[in-house]
């Protein structure tokens, strides 16, 4: 109230003591010399990339340009307001051009994936097979089905095998804790570095050679990749769920398994959600181990246990190598499906699980 | 875990399940691994009175606490010995299920814990399902109703009872505890500083609550407020440690006696605030 009442006598007009106070960091001159900071380093490095120096190419002029603003802010900072507020913008300006950074190289694919593949895309994609289209047939003649319905057979039945698992041994290692618990960590942990080719190599090996290609031994090769990618999500989700509410559970007379099912892995669901979205994100996309193990086809092929079965992804490698300017353009209509679908599956995901940590 | 009494209990039996019970400590001795915490604690804790734990911090009341209701064998390292009779059998006896026990000897606990997945009607509701007692639909309404009045809660929530849980103020959700608690019928229900993370006047509900609880249900309370402790108990028991020592009793009584006339030297030093 004194402070009001002492910038009213400064102003000349007393302030209304009800109107509420937002105390800013960063006003309007600071905005003004942010923005000359930017417009300056961006008219030096122009200058020195056309006029003055041999320097050259689009990377070059964006990186000497974030150099020279941060450069030029901190100096303009330092004028006005002393060392100590230079260095604190000058470290926000650092951070926020890396996130800035980081964004350009995920908007430049996804925009570069959509142009090429949008102008093949037609709604027939989603309904027909590459059965009837040759090497030779136009781009926008390209059917998915079979792969669309081959990914999500095969990464259906590869979360069916590893969401179970995964999870139950994240509750091993964290809520039961028994005796094999060092030992079951480092296998998980040495599963995660398992090199994708290996893993179709290995289903390949014990399932392909007797029995043939088929969707399920590609989902058995996903799951192996998948496992230890929920495994661990998992069970860093329930090391958050406080203790207390174990304690509290057990108090009341509950076996322990009760415990665990009914209270930690609800606290704990959304949690367990983006566990699971993690792993299916991390095998998605894999083909090096549907190679061997589905092996691709241009027919649709609904039955995953028996017969070679196409995927998006590996649609997209096949289509990829070959030596016509259609197939490749076919390529790309098959990988933006596939970004298009990851994508749908996230927002959808993010959304189911955007509740706050335990709440309905 | 040696049982040095020979009389004959009811091994696996434990009686009557209705109606405040009584517990009896008999020799009773604690260890974290080599360290040995309590010794020889012989204290009676009569049916429908309420008993305050009281001393100072670090002599082994929390842990003398979850011994009564076999949450101490939960830390891996923990051992102990004696026994624990409820209404004469001894709870640790072979035959005897520690779920058993804990449904019987409830507990709140000093920090609120409500399972914030849960609804505030499924929260009371929670201690029957999570130890396998089959509720009927109908009942499962009136139950909720009567926890809620006995816990003193029932007026602030009855319009919101599919809220969630964790939705509460801290006196509330410690009531909301209280009503999970009291939901399985406990005998004895064991509470570990439970007004010490609330504000006087939760703490004053939850203390008419106790007075009213107290007729269906044996109280033991752990506390560091001394005024507390005069207020709600009708019996005493004094901890307290020597360096070196494992921590014991040092003086029962009555409140009365523990506050106005106590025997010991240090039990005066303590309730007048002289150390502790």
């Amino acid at each position: 109230m004194a402070m009001t009442a002492v910038r009213g006598r400064l102003a000349g007009a007393p302030p209304d003591p009800k109107a509420p106070i937002t105390p800013k960091n960063f006003h309007s001159k600071d905005i003004v010399v942010l923005v000359l900071a930017i417009g300056g380093s961006f008219g030096l490095t122009w200058l020195l990339f056309s006029q003055l120096l041999p320097l050259q190419g689009l990377q070059g002029f964006l990186i000497f340009w974030a150099f020279a603003f941060i450069c030029m802010y901190y100096v303009a900072v330092r004028d006005m307001d002393g060392k100590m507020v230079a260095r604190d913008r000058v470290m926000a300006a650092i951070v926020t051009v890396a996130a800035i950074g980081i964004t350009i190289p995920l908007i430049l694919l996804l925009a570069y994936v959509t142009l090429q593949g949008i102008r093949f895309v037609r709604l027939a994609f989603f309904t027909t097979t590459m059965a009837d289209v040759g090497p030779l047939s136009p781009a926008t003649e390209t059917g998915g089905l079979h792969a669309i319905v081959g990914t999500l057979e095969q990464v259906g039945i590869a979360m069916l095998i590893s969401v179970p698992l995964g999870v139950m041994t994240a509750i091993y290692l964290n809520e039961v804790r028994g005796r094999l618990q060092k030992p079951v960590r480092v296998f998980v942990d040495a599963m995660s570095g398992t090199p994708s080719i290996v893993a179709g190599l290995f289903i390949f090996a014990v399932l392909v050679s007797s029995h043939g290609f088929s969707g399920f031994a590609a989902a058995l090769a996903l799951a192996v990749l998948m496992l230890p990618t929920v495994t661990r999500a998992t069970e860093v989700v329930l090391r958050l769920v406080p203790d207390g509410l174990r304690e509290a559970s057990l108090a009341l007379g509950s076996p322990e398994w009760r415990t665990t099912m009914r209270v930690v892995l609800p606290t704990a669901r959304s949690g367990v959600i983006t566990a699971i979205l993690l792993g299916v994100a991390r095998v998605i996309g894999e083909t090096a181990p549907l190679i061997m193990t589905a092996f691709g086809s241009t027919t649709l092929n609904t039955n995953p246990f028996s017969g070679p079965q196409a995927a998006l992804p590996l649609a997209t490698f096949q289509l990829a190598r070959s030596s016509q300017q259609a197939d490749i353009d076919r390529a790309w209509v098959f990988a933006l499906v596939l970004i298009g679908i990851v994508l749908v599956l996230f927002v959808t995901a993010r959304r189911f699980s955007a509740r706050q940590f335990g709440r309905r | 875990m040696a049982t040095t009494n020979t009389e004959i209990v009811l091994d696996g039996e434990l009686g009557d399940e209705h109606g405040a019970a009584e517990l009896v400590a008999e020799g009773v001795h604690a260890w974290f691994g080599d360290h040995h915490v309590l010794g020889d604690i012989n204290l009676d804790m009569p049916a429908r009175s309420i008993t305050a734990l009281i001393g100072p911090s670090g002599c082994g009341k929390s842990t003398f606490l979850r011994i009564l209701n076999r949450m101490h064998e939960l830390v891996p390292s923990a051992q102990l010995a004696g026994q624990i009779r409820l209404n004469g059998v001894d709870i640790y006896s072979r035959n005897v299920r520690a779920t058993d026990v804990r449904r019987r000897i409830g507990m709140v606990f000093q920090k609120p814990n409500p399972f914030p997945a849960m609804s505030i009607s499924e929260n009371v509701l929670s201690g029957l399902r999570l130890s396998g007692v089959k509720v009927s639909n109908k009942e499962k309404g009136d139950l909720v109703e009567q926890t809620l009045h006995r816990a003193g809660l029932w007026n602030e929530v009855k319009n919101r009872l599919d809220n969630p849980g964790g939705a509460l103020s801290g006196g509330q959700q410690q009531r909301l505890c209280i009503a999970r608690s009291l939901a399985v019928r406990p005998q004895v229900l064991l509470m570990d500083e439970p007004c010490s993370a609330l504000d006087p006047t939760s703490t004053g509900r939850i203390e008419e609550t106790m007075h009213e609880l107290v007729e269906t249900v044996t109280i033991v309370i752990v506390t560091h407020n001394m005024q507390q402790a005069q207020r709600v108990s009708s019996h005493c028991a004094f901890f307290n440690v020597d360096e070196g020592e494992p921590g014991g009793i040092v003086e029962i009584g009555t409140t009365k006696q523990i506050f106005e006339d106590p025997v010991d030297a240090r039990t005066a030093d303590y309730v007048h605030g002289r150390f502790g």
